[in-house]
């Protein structure tokens, strides 16, 4: 394939009316490619006073795509959101696990749903704000963590496929924010100081418990210590996530006290004393719908660095590529509070391999069997 | 290559002699109508002649004619004024399912002040049946409101029919006339219209500027307090060079009627034509008989509306869906669902063409064949994701 120049390349920028990807799309603007500015409405978030902060993030990619220069448009994905992110995080909710709504969205909507449709655009590539970085190596698309440390979003990306990076420009991957932040000051972007989202999209500023029960019921239950001793009650298993130590709601000696498991079936939670108990500590973990970012794993069994969740510190570990295609990691140095439904990524230096959901964790260093989360999801 | 636009109904380009009128009246009348002095003579004539022009235009007297900002503000006036003020004579009101929002928000807004609003339903040619409005009116209803023709598929409503049934009863008759006045012939001597709204921008007059025409007699609640401009329907110093400008448009249409209703005609001709060599399957939307020339509604089985508009404008064709936007992205029209049903294919793939004046034919083509290369680009691709 001969390249096309960048005049005749476009490109196609998911904007969400926020700095990191106005600043994306200008970068590309100043390269000269053919660029596209496209806000996707994932949600409807209408509040009790009619106000949509999806039109006012709108308004924000109106006002930088003038700026730039670039057309601009929008497009709604809220059903397909709903179908394919929201029923998977309120499922694994039910199933009492704490699931990674991004990286589903990531892998069924931005680079899914929106590159289909940026495609069907004659798009020859779509871009993001994201901070991570994408290269050919060895004749495949390699992802590549960001140069910002801090912000390298490759955990959240973990489940695109080939056919998805091989279609996908990171203009910010070889950027720091706060460089990001003084292109937009610099070309005074309408967006430059606006602050950054926090949180889950669908959520946003709200209180996650009250959003949570509103689609779930919350079926209250008993807090037990890993010996048996009641201790409280819980609000439904759905809101605890292990590591949890604030809004137990119990004290007394011997604390403070960590949620280091559930019990689905007996709708138990579990406690553990203490930041430094067994309990918390597990030596590896079974996770299930593993990507490979290259289509397949370099060998059955190999050593590398994993995220257990976002912004960890990478942790050596060694991967026992399974029959069914899940994937046994053992880690070398047992593990705090690793927790069912996050994803655990795999990475070789600065290239991310993949990654899959943490389905069971493996000799928590106890005697009862605290999560059965597992069988209840098979 | 240069945008090609076609998107007429949303608003059209201003007519150059309107556009001159307007410059020589912002630069050589400086004064307030309300004044008394010299300055302000000069520009109370230049209303008063341009009420008088608009006026002789529908069969109506100057008094009759109160200008508004546009269309929507023309059809809250008229709306809300007379509901207002003729609360004690009932507070039933009847409209359709396939107003413009100006309309429909504004009868929602008096169902929460205690007003009770039947919405007609339309055929699958959007239009409502006689015999429905007749069993919806009843001895308290003091308002039925029916778009003349509908923005977005062109279908034109049994408005005569309409004016006569409701000449004998005490409900008054509005109707929105703001898509319809460049290529329908008005007359509110023949057809006992009560209430009329109308705006300068699509038919090549100025923007934030339009009319409504109320039947003397009629007592309608003001909606703007302040001065008594416009016999005090409508306070607020009158935008001067702009109804110079209406009432030029308004003369234009006058002039022309009957060549717009052929040039528009024409235009759709070679559209369809066009399609139709391209061998691109699609569906009119309307009615084959009561439309109004410029509108062209058509469903491309197969493409999603969004994906479509956006291709076609990033391929130099500017067309729309004729509906609201909510943060920017297509919502399913509430006209077409009116017509097919909620989750109907047409409501979620059908794109709206509007022709306008001094059109090329030689462009109308070449729009014609992206619009037909864009649909097959989308049906396929629908085809091959299906398949995989």
């Amino acid at each position: 394939m001969t390249k096309k120049s960048p005049s005749q390349t476009r490109v196609v920028v998911g904007m969400s009316g926020g700095v990191d990807s106005t600043v994306a799309a200008l970068l590309l603007k100043q390269q000269g490619y053919d660029v596209v500015g496209i806000f996707m409405k994932n949600w409807d978030d209408t509040d009790e006073n009619g106000v949509c902060t999806a039109t006012e993030d709108y308004e924000d990619v109106v006002r930088v795509s003038n700026q730039i220069g670039i057309p601009y448009y929008a497009v709604n994905f809220e059903k397909q959101y709903w179908d394919r992110v929201f029923t998977y995080f309120l499922d694994e909710y039910k199933l009492g696990r704490t699931p990674n709504p991004d990286v589903m969205c990531n892998k069924e909507i931005k680079f899914k749903a929106f590159l289909d449709h940026a495609m069907a655009l004659g798009a020859d590539y779509v871009a993001t704000g994201h901070y991570a970085r994408v290269e050919e190596r060895d004749g495949k698309t390699a992802m590549i963590r960001a140069a910002d440390q801090n912000k390298d979003q490759t955990y959240f990306l973990n489940q695109l496929s080939q056919e998805q990076v091989s279609k996908v420009m990171f203009p910010l991957g070889d950027l720091e924010k706060p460089e990001v932040r003084d292109i937009a000051r610099e070309h005074h972007l309408a967006t430059a100081e606006k602050k950054d989202s926090t949180g889950i999209c669908f959520i946003g500023e709200r209180n996650f418990k009250e959003f949570l029960s509103t689609y779930l019921p919350a079926n209250r239950g008993e807090i037990r210590t890993i010996d048996g001793e009641l201790k409280g009650y819980h609000d439904g298993l759905m809101y605890y996530t292990n590591g949890q130590r604030q809004g137990l709601g119990i004290g007394g000696p011997g604390g403070p006290w960590f949620v280091c498991g559930k019990d689905l079936k007996q709708n138990i939670l579990y406690v553990a004393p203490g930041a430094d108990h067994p309990a918390l500590y597990s030596q590896g973990l079974i996770a299930d719908h593993v990507n490979w970012i290259s289509g397949s794993p370099k060998e059955r069994v190999f050593h590398c660095t994993a995220k257990f969740r976002y912004r960890q510190k990478d942790r050596p570990v060694t991967v026992h590529v399974l029959d069914d295609g899940r994937i046994e990691v053992v880690f070398d140095e047992l593990e705090w509070a690793v927790t069912p439904g996050q994803s655990v990524v795999l990475y070789d230096f600065d290239e991310c391999l993949g990654g899959g959901t943490i389905a069971t964790i493996l000799n928590q260093g106890t005697d009862t069997v605290l999560d059965f989360t597992d069988s209840a999801s098979i | 290559m240069d945008p090609i636009y076609l998107d007429h109904a949303a608003t059209t380009p201003i007519d150059p002699e309107v556009l001159q009128i307007m410059v020589e009246t912002y630069q050589n009348v400086v004064g307030n109508p309300s004044s008394i002095h010299s300055f302000g003579r000069q520009a109370r004539k230049i209303v008063d002649d341009s009420r008088h022009e608009i006026a002789k235009y529908i069969g109506a007297r100057s008094r009759e004619i109160v200008f508004t900002s546009g269309g929507t503000e023309g059809d809250n006036i008229a709306i809300l004024g007379t509901a207002f003020a003729n609360s004690h004579r009932g507070k039933h009101i009847i409209t359709t399912k396939i107003e413009h929002h100006g309309v429909l928000k504004t009868c929602a807004y008096l169902e929460s002040q205690g007003f009770e609003v039947d919405y007609l339903d339309v055929d699958q040619t959007g239009r409502i049946s006689i015999d429905d409005l007749k069993s919806k009116l009843r001895d308290d209803t003091i308002l039925v409101t029916i778009m003349f023709a509908n923005n977005e598929v062109g279908t034109i409503q049994p408005i005569r029919d309409v004016a006569h049934l409701l000449a004998n009863h005490q409900a008054y008759f509005h109707t929105d006339v703001v898509q319809a006045f460049g290529t329908v012939d008005m007359d509110v001597k023949d057809t006992p219209i009560d209430l009329l709204s109308m705006a300068g921008h699509k038919i090549g007059g100025p923007k934030g500027i339009g009319f409504i025409y109320v039947r003397d007699g009629l007592s309608l609640q003001a909606y703007t307090h302040g001065g008594d401009q416009e016999r005090k329907r409508r306070a607020g110093t009158e935008n001067v060079p702009a109804i110079a400008g209406l009432a030029r448009a308004v003369e234009k249409v006058g002039e022309r009627l009957h060549e717009r209703i052929q040039e528009n005609l024409h235009a759709r001709q070679i559209m369809l034509e066009t399609l139709d060599a391209e061998q691109v399957a699609y569906k009119t939307n309307g009615n084959s008989e009561h439309f109004l020339p410029q509108v062209l509604n058509l469903y491309f089985p197969g493409t999603r509306v969004e994906t479509l508009l956006t291709k076609l404008d990033l391929a130099g064709v500017a067309v729309s869906s004729g509906s609201a936007c909510t943060a920017g992205s297509v919502e399913p029209s509430h006209v077409l669902t009116a017509m097919f049903g909620k989750g109907a294919p047409e409501t979620g793939s059908s794109i709206r063409i509007s022709f306008g004046e001094g059109m090329k034919e030689e462009r109308l083509r070449e729009a014609g064949r992206i619009i037909a290369a864009s649909v097959r680009d989308l049906v396929n691709l629908g085809k091959a994701s299906e398949s995989m």
